[in-house]
């Protein structure tokens, strides 16, 4: 296999990126735990790389899609009420959150 | 009278026939979840006021002589990943935990409207990530055939329902075999059907160019009537195919003369060899004899990209999973957590939500996508993906020019034990292997219960894979190997489970 071979690994450093990337607070223990494993399975499906040539095009959806407008009518959409039903916080028919800005900012 | 081991054609027509009353059918579900799912943990949630008002309902109307469809009244189980208004939305996860959507999926709805009392919500891997149930953030699900065992994955719960006889008819949702595996480990019957055959609006999605909901049921006219329900256009799906579906029901009954003559039936070659189950591979191939000896001309079909599937999928699948997942940020909807601290800031709180709202395993798909989406990384492992993808598809192509179906195991072992595989992701993934190249081609696919395994009694699956738009073939064709199953075992393989100890109220496992 051409490239494909060459050892493939995250480190526990790259995850800790990329978990912040995703926006979820690892801790160090989950560091520790994620990164052989997802090492594991990278390695796993690197397989992949040489197997389709360039003159393969990519495929995105199993089965060919057009784009698709619906009549511009009105339909009936969820009430304020149904909207925020499930909303940790509500103020003023509005979801409330956490401050956006930082201190310096 | 009312008996919880009929199928749901048996109970449509006992409705039917006024010897049996929707209220009858649904009280005696609800006595046998109240019995045995202490022990099997199917349902995440059980809706028993609401199903006997639905059950109510539908009595009464077949009473002034009319009905919705021809299931009205026969209960059913629903998968926790798809929206129901009046009951939560989990999707197994502690993210979601008590979310009560505010719109109903369009299954959901089509169910409702068919009238079909909802008995409630199943178990399920969390977001559908898993092969075993085990991810799920509220305990696993177990298989009622050794309680010990999973019951495969991630729709465990609704395939567990079923051959428990909690229900006779589930929804389950099928993204790499989410449908087919568990039913080919609990010695049921489960369809995916044809991408765009049936609407996702509602379904919470782990990674939309796969996901399909599908029928999970005792035999194959059951699925079939439920595809019926459950399929058609729906608009709010963009995705949605907009044609005429011919009545699967009818072709269930008129495969079920067991005459399978001038069918041509593929066995895929890739899908065999180092890592299937002896057991397993003894029944297919006395299985495919058994299509032979009706009239069915079988011969081998080599699909040889289908050894890439896993690889494309494991990372299509955490690339739109990382995408989709971004929308639980702790603002709308589901959990907040608020980290320590003087004011945490937005970002702060949806990293500590995050963390402490999703598992093990959505965490892992999470980072791995993320990589796979990368710059630097995205030719390579994305892109790559998405070009084997169409290789996959170019292998169905090739092969069904020259069959009507390709036939192989559903899954490469029977049901394993809870906790064997739980740390080794690798090894889990590995469950999916045959069904993994249906969801990333689109094609319809149905797992038939196919007898047991001579190593461990348990139950093993036979898949029917047919080309795009021709659901149609897995019922026609699925029905006949039923009829000549069951003539073979004297009736269904799920007669064959050991009985559940049923627990009265107030007694613990």
């Amino acid at each position: 296999m051409p490239d494909s071979a060459a050892r493939v690994e995250i480190t526990r450093d790259e995850v800790a990126h990329l978990a912040m990337l995703a926006r979820i607070d690892l801790s160090d223990a989950e560091l520790d735990h994620l990164a052989p494993q997802l090492t594991v399975i990278l390695e796993s499906v690197a397989s992949i790389q040489g197997v389709a040539g360039d003159d393969v095009p990519p495929t995105s959806h199993a089965l060919p899609l057009t784009n698709v407008f619906r009549n511009d009518v009105v339909t009936p959409g969820l009430t304020p009420e149904q909207a925020l039903s499930g909303a940790p916080e509500v103020e003023q028919q509005r979801f409330s959150v956490p401050r956006i800005l930082g201190d310096e900012q | 009278m009312s008996d919880i081991r009929q199928t749901a054609a048996q109970m449509a027509a006992a409705l039917a026939a006024g010897e049996v009353t929707s209220v009858q059918l649904t009280q005696a579900a609800l006595d046998r979840i109240a019995a045995v799912d202490g022990q099997v943990h199917a349902f995440l949630h059980v809706d028993a006021a609401g199903a006997l008002e639905q059950a109510a309902a539908s009595d009464a109307r077949r009473a002034g002589g009319t009905a919705l469809s021809p299931l009205d009244g026969v209960p059913i189980a629903v998968k926790d990943a798809l929206t129901t208004t009046g009951m939560p939305t989990t999707c197994g996860s502690k993210i979601l935990e008590g979310w009560v959507p505010p719109y109903d999926a369009t299954v959901v709805r089509r169910l409702r409207e068919a009238g079909l009392p909802i008995l409630g919500k199943t178990n399920m891997d969390e977001f559908a990530m898993g092969s075993s149930t085990e991810h799920s953030a509220y305990g696993p699900t177990r298989n009622p055939w050794d309680l010990d065992r999973i019951p495969g994955g991630s729709g465990g719960g609704s395939a567990a329902a079923v051959a428990a006889y909690e229900a006779p008819l589930a929804i389950g949702t099928d993204t790499g075999g989410s449908i087919r595996q568990p039913g080919a480990v609990t010695g049921t019957v489960g369809v995916k059907p044809t991408y765009g055959g049936v609407s996702r609006y509602g379904l919470v999605a782990l990674a939309n160019s796969l996901d399909q909901a599908g029928p999970v049921t005792r035999t194959v006219l059951d699925s079939a009537m439920l595809h019926d329900v459950i399929g058609g256009h729906d608009p709010l799906d963009s995705t949605s195919i907009d044609q005429e579906w011919p009545s699967f029901a009818d072709a269930a009954r008129e495969g079920a003369g067991g005459d399978l003559s001038g069918v041509k039936v593929g066995v895929i070659t890739e899908l065999s060899g180092e890592g299937w189950q002896p057991g397993v591979m003894t029944r297919f191939q006395e299985s495919v004899d058994l299509m032979v000896k009706a009239g069915a001309e079988v011969v081998e079909v080599s699909c040889p990209s289908f050894v890439h599937a896993m690889a494309a999928y494991y990372l299509i699948l955490p690339a739109e999973a990382s995408s989709n997942l971004a929308k639980f940020d702790a603002m709308r909807y589901g959990l907040r957590v608020w980290p320590e601290g003087d004011a945490p800031s937005a970002e702060e709180v949806m990293r500590a939500t995050r963390d402490a709202g999703f598992g093990d395993e959505v965490k892992r798909r999470i980072i791995l996508g993320t990589y796979a989406l990368s710059s630097g990384y995205y030719d390579a492992y994305y892109g790559q993906a998405q070009k084997v993808r169409t290789l996959i598809s170019r292998d169905f192509e090739a092969a069904f020019e020259q069959v009507d179906v390709l036939v192989s195991p559903t899954a490469p072992t029977t049901a394993f034990k809870l906790g064997e595989k739980l740390d080794d992701p690798l090894a889990m993934y590995l469950n999916d292997l045959a069904t993994i190249p249906a969801n990333l081609a689109g094609v319809p696919g149905i797992s038939l219960p196919n007898g047991l395994a001579a190593e461990d009694g348990l139950p093993s699956g036979l898949q029917i894979l047919a080309p795009a738009l021709a659901d149609d073939r897995l019922y026609r064709i699925g029905a006949a190997l039923e009829t000549l199953h069951e003539r073979e075992w004297g009736g269904p393989l799920l007669a064959q489970a050991p009985a559940l100890v049923e627990q009265t109220e107030g007694e613990t496992r």
